[in-house]
């Protein structure tokens, strides 16, 4: 059995050591936000944070995840109370078919936690792993862009980090 | 009393003889400024066109421009052991670029590495192997340069500890270690071949990464092309103390410098990246010359070497092994079967073999680790990098990638990985050290994104 702690909740785990971290997540746990895409860590739908960094959980084997704290998209926020990464996406429309936007807001969620005053530059660089197929670029720019306009206000708090009780 | 009054005037002497040193080197080394001229202009095309070709055999913009700034305008941070360098603005910009050299000042830079204004310039311009570029060939990279969009961007100053930020130690430095140019052909060899050697040796500064460094920064001329360190690489050996599982040749050599991979071999990564990338766009001829000049340095691989070369070649030519799938029927592959109690291999049953072992061609489907001379090198360091960073996705261009597996793996599960890799792929004795060496890569790496955004 393999001790796993997801959003703040530790779980034990049925499934074998090598098996893919989003096959649990998916599988075992139902959290469905982190996507199968590839399979080879070349799309980036499938992102979540490992202590706060960016991983592929495609191609991260369930055992490398063991004491270490995961934070999957659900993490950040819930239908009735979204997040400010997840509002931005809302009010920007950022999403065509969706399919990739977990993984983007994984990775800005990530970037805004080391500056909330990104550089379009910036943004750009920290989201070339991923794929959008849809073409929505520019939205999902904006909706970076406005939430950390908005997590730059006082109104929310400033910085989440997977240490943190996640808001649910 | 007497004693210490012996000791003082001893102490003044020597203060004495270090203070005339000094000042005899700074005479010794005193260059005279080149007067500024207007930025010159009506370049013959056909020149622009050679110089561009040498700017990118010489890879001038890789070190010449920061990362998001505009080309040849300067502003990276280049560490070294001493101290962080700043490359500079060689745009024609009249005020913060080389607008205002005059030929003979470009020219002298290139083989005496002394700016327009007099001063020495530090070594990380690699001037000791500019010096063997041609008067005509220098020609030819001002009218290139002298022809680029001039950019207004000043140079942050050098982060350097005293002495060192005396520009006038250069001197004694070039004293030591410059061989002024310019390159004098071999008549031992054909003109390829010293085509190939001028090249190499001169723009191409292959030994500016490949050859080892001693302690006053200079390349160890008697350990040519025997390993070195660069921008936490380790640029590999490319002489007889290779690493390459399977012996390069001139052919192999060609096929990488020119396309930035080789199914044997792998793929181009970290500062051999980029260089990769300038020489896709040079004459064919000039590659092929570097290659071959290189080929002939490194020697032909002993029998044994050759043999079990040829032996892993044809192992690895047919890509049907454990986990192959067609690629027609998706991405997916079996991993191979993990043997249990061996950590190691679990995370790289886990994490490396869907796409090490998937059999996909080169340069996109991972390479048969066997091959790699990362796992086969005397130093972890390269194998630490690629596995915690991957290979990045290029912006706008197509590219083999690797996912990063930094947040992935702690530095103990990295230090099971490698040394299961190198048990398993290499037949090298087992690295020592290695929780030292995933320290110090981590430091290193905030060394310089710490420096990067100074």
């Amino acid at each position: 059995m393999i001790e796993l702690k997801v959003n703040g909740r530790t779980q034990s785990i049925a499934a074998d050591p090598d098996t893919p971290l989003l096959y649990v997540l998916r599988g075992e746990l139902q959290l469905n936000a982190a996507k199968y895409g590839c399979g080879l860590g070349q799309c980036g739908s499938c992102a979540v944070l490992i202590g706060g960094e960016v991983v592929f959980s495609c191609v991260v084997p369930v055992l490398l995840a063991e004491n270490k704290e995961v934070t999957t998209l659900e993490g950040l926020g819930t239908e009735d109370e979204p997040g400010p990464l997840q509002r931005a996406f809302i009010a920007e429309q950022a999403a065509q078919c969706g399919y990739c936007i977990p993984g983007m807001m994984i990775r800005a969620h990530a970037l805004l936690r080391k500056t909330l005053t990104p550089s379009d530059a910036e943004i750009r660089r920290a989201l070339q792993p991923h794929l959008c197929r849809c073409g929505t670029h520019m939205r999902i720019l904006r909706a970076i862009r406005r939430a950390a306009q908005e997590m730059r206000s006082a109104a929310v708090e400033p910085r989440g980090t997977a240490a943190r009780e996640p808001v649910l | 009393m007497r004693l210490l009054k012996a000791g003082g005037i001893a102490l003044g002497v020597g203060l004495l003889l270090i203070v005339a040193g000094a000042a005899g080197l700074a005479a010794y080394g005193w260059r005279p400024a080149i007067d500024p001229v207007d930025p010159p202009t009506g370049f013959d095309p056909a020149m622009v066109e050679t110089g561009a070709e040498l700017a990118a055999i010489g890879n001038c913009g890789t070190c010449h421009t920061a990362p998001g700034g505009k080309p040849f305008a300067g502003g990276l941070a280049l560490p070294t052991p001493f101290g962080t360098v700043y490359s500079t603005n060689i745009t024609p910009d009249p005020d913060t670029g080389i607008g205002r050299w005059p030929e003979a000042a470009f020219g002298r830079a290139m083989r005496e590495g002394v700016d327009r204004a007099g001063r020495h310039l530090y070594p990380a311009f690699p001037y000791d192997h500019f010096t063997l570029v041609s008067d005509a060939d220098n020609q030819a990279l001002y009218a290139f340069l002298m022809t680029r969009q001039p950019v207004a961007a000043k140079a942050p100053a050098n982060d350097l500890p005293f002495p060192l930020n005396q520009r006038f130690v250069l001197a004694g430095w070039k004293l030591l270690f410059l061989q002024p140019g310019p390159y004098k052909p071999d008549p031992a060899h054909d003109a390829a071949w010293n085509r190939g050697a001028y090249l190499a040796e001169g723009l191409a500064h292959c030994g500016a990464c490949h050859t080892p460094r001693n302690l006053f920064g200079a390349e160890e001329k008697d350990r040519r092309f025997a390993g070195g360190d660069a921008e936490g690489w380790h640029a590999v050996p490319i002489g007889s103390l290779s690493p390459a599982p399977v012996p390069w040749t001139a052919d192999s050599l060609f096929h990488y410098l020119r396309d930035g991979w080789h199914g044997q071999h792998g793929t181009a990564q970290g500062p051999m990246g980029p260089v990769a990338d300038s020489l896709a766009a040079v004459p064919e001829d000039d590659v092929r010359a570097i290659a071959a000049y290189v080929a002939s340095v490194m020697g032909l691989p002993d029998a044994e070497a050759r043999k079990r070369g040829d032996a892993l070649a044809a192992a690895t030519a047919d890509p049907a092994g454990p986990g192959t799938r067609p690629q027609s029927a998706g991405s997916q592959t079996v991993a191979a079967a993990v043997p249990a109690q061996d950590p190691g291999a679990a995370i790289y049953a886990g994490t490396c073999a869907a796409c090490h072992e998937s059999g996909r061609p080169s340069p996109f489907g991972g390479l048969d680790l066997r091959l790699s001379s990362a796992i086969a090198g005397d130093s972890p360091a390269n194998l630490i990098r690629i596995i915690r960073h991957g290979v990045p996705a290029a912006s706008g261009a197509r590219g083999p990638i690797m996912p990063a597996f930094a947040a992935a793996l702690s530095d103990r599960q990295l230090e099971t990985l490698l040394a299961y890799l190198r048990g398993r792929f290499s037949d090298r004795p087992a690295w020592t050290g290695l929780g030292d060496a995933v320290r110090a890569a981590r430091d290193g790496e905030v060394a310089a994104a710490a420096a990067a955004s100074h």
